[in-house]
């Protein structure tokens, strides 16, 4: 439920489900995110779902805050229980070539790469929020023998398709980007398409994901079928 | 002709197509975009007769020089800014908010903006361009957009089509007010700052970094100290929000930020000052002023009577 709402701005409503991050709260705060889309509600124009709050934008040239505040308010537990999520399977290729950070997660964690690798493809994941960049889909909980610090030094350009874990998230790059992540290894699979004008992500929050480990040869040949 | 097109001959610092951006995507990690200062981008649409949300050509400091080949077009700058039209072998300096016409192998030369940042020039007519997720608007960080989401380089061409050869010389007297004081409404985390840090922020001057852009407004001054969390849980972001991170120097979001981000929010920009916020140019001076909800709903309101007013001149 919403803790409480706030004002950001004069264009946006601040809704707290509270402080922890726990897939508990951010499915809460998924189901509102999806029932104020389907709603269609006059003059708000962007949605920001996170961990635990949302942020509700809007045109203040047709609306404001306090309408929008009685329409959230008006929401009802029944009308915010839907749920549209989707099971996936991402193809991840760990060949040396990709896991850029092995060496340093080695060492950080103080485990042995057949350790972190069977960890991370036994887990199941679970989508908190996609953004940052268009895309990037924020993936917990890692096992707390799992969880690295981001790098000192971020890089300036992190490969497309890159596969990374921090604290207890894992994420992907969606295109080139600089980033501080772990990476362990790349993924063949065209997360976000942008050419697909409705539903360019193909994670989206609430999804459950699974990661799958593939040969470089794999790899190589994942867009040729 | 049915072949018209401007030639790129110089491209400028960064410039790019530009409307009213994109909707419903921050949740994807899209940001809204659009022209910058929304005020100038309408005013350019409608003096050379055109539908409101018509792209737009948007320069930054130093602006495109671009030749004309074809038929007959109308052009207007607006903005603060310097240019010259070549007209055959005649020079003239041009005026912001006057239409003018150009000819085949007419030049228009965009100088510079004058102690601000941005200026639109469009045209009478369409400039051809992709449109993603309904707007044209480039944003160069995530290449989103049309052109490839890149500014404009040098020597390429801008197809247009559809242009409106029955459009009137066309004029408007409007004079660009500057801003110094910048209204504020407290952030979700102006209590993660010391009673000294929040009185800096409230009281001191702030100079605008060089490392602006259209993502974001870095400021330099005071620092502000943070006595809670240098970090939050990363949460959604808007225009115009105030993120202080852990060096104590805030920075303002502009429309092209990331859609999420984890430093605490002192503060958000009152809608009615975002046209004249982006104007501010580096090295300028800059002071908050906070404001209650209720005020900057009726100042902005008042601001966009004002805009529908002058629009209602042309």
């Amino acid at each position: 439920m919403i803790k409480n709402i706030s004002n950001l701005g004069d264009a946006a409503l601040y809704c707290d489900f509270g402080a922890e991050v726990n897939k508990q709260i951010n499915s809460e705060v998924i189901k509102y995110f999806n029932t104020i889309r389907e709603k269609n509600i006059k003059g708000i124009n962007n949605l920001t779902p996170s961990y635990n709050k949302l942020i509700i934008s809007y045109d203040l040239n047709l609306t404001s805050f306090n309408k929008i505040k009685k329409e959230i308010e008006k929401l009802t537990q029944s009308e915010t229980s839907k749920s549209i999520s989707k099971n996936l399977e991402i193809p991840v290729c760990c060949d040396e070539s990709f896991s850029l950070d092995m060496e340093r997660l080695e060492k950080k964690l103080n485990l042995k790469r057949d350790e972190i690798l069977e960890n991370f493809f036994n887990k199941e994941f679970f989508c908190y929020m996609t953004g940052f960049i268009a895309g990037m889909p924020f993936l917990g909980d890692l096992d707390e023998q799992m969880r690295a610090q981001r790098l000192e030094t971020p890089r300036v350009k992190v490969p497309k398709g890159s596969v990374g874990i921090t604290e207890q998230f894992a994420n992907i790059y969606t295109f080139e980007s600089p980033g501080g992540w772990n990476i362990i290894g790349n993924t063949p699979l065209e997360v976000f398409d942008s050419s697909k004008q409705k539903e360019p992500n193909l994670i989206n929050p609430g999804d459950t994901v699974k990661f799958k480990q593939i040969s470089l040869e794999e790899y190589k040949n994942y867009n040729e079928q | 002709m049915s072949n018209n097109y401007f030639k790129v001959i110089r491209a400028g610092i960064n410039t790019t197509f530009q409307d009213k951006g994109r909707n419903n995507l921050y949740h994807i990690g899209i940001p809204f975009s659009g022209a910058m200062d929304n005020r100038n981008y309408l005013l350019a649409n409608k003096l050379v007769g055109n539908k409101l949300d018509l792209p737009v050509i948007e320069f930054a400091y130093q602006g495109p020089l671009l030749k004309f080949y074809g038929d007959k077009i109308n052009i207007v700058i607006t903005g603060d800014v310097v240019f010259k039209i070549k007209q055959k072998d005649n020079e003239i300096e041009g005026n912001c908010y006057e239409t003018y016409q150009l000819e085949h192998e007419d030049e228009i030369n965009i100088l510079s903006t004058n102690k601000s940042v941005y200026g639109y020039l469009a045209i009478s007519g369409s400039f051809d361009l992709k449109l993603q997720w309904g707007s044209c608007s480039i944003n160069t960080k995530a290449n989103i957009g049309s052109n490839d989401g890149k500014k404009l380089e040098n020597d390429q061409e801008i197809k247009i089509s559809n242009i409106n050869k029955n459009i009137n010389k066309k004029k408007i007297n409007y004079l660009n007010s500057k801003i110094e004081n910048i209204r504020i409404m407290k952030g979700t985390n102006f209590d993660y700052f010391s009673e000294e840090g929040k009185k800096v922020f409230l009281e001191k001057k702030y100079t605008v970094s060089k490392l602006s852009d259209r993502m974001g407004m870095r400021l330099e001054g005071p620092k502000i100290e943070n006595v809670v969390n240098t970090n939050i849980k990363s949460e959604g972001l808007l225009k115009g929000v105030i993120q202080v991170p852990a060096d104590g120097n805030p920075i303002i979001m502009l429309s092209d930020h990331g859609t999420i981000g984890g430093y605490p929010k002192i503060a958000v920009v009152a809608s009615v000052d975002y046209d004249r916020l982006v104007q501010i140019s580096p090295g300028s001076k800059i002071k908050f002023k906070e404001i209650e909800l209720s005020d900057a709903e009726t100042l902005f309101k008042l601001y966009e009577m004002e805009t529908q007013n002058l629009l209602s001149q042309i």
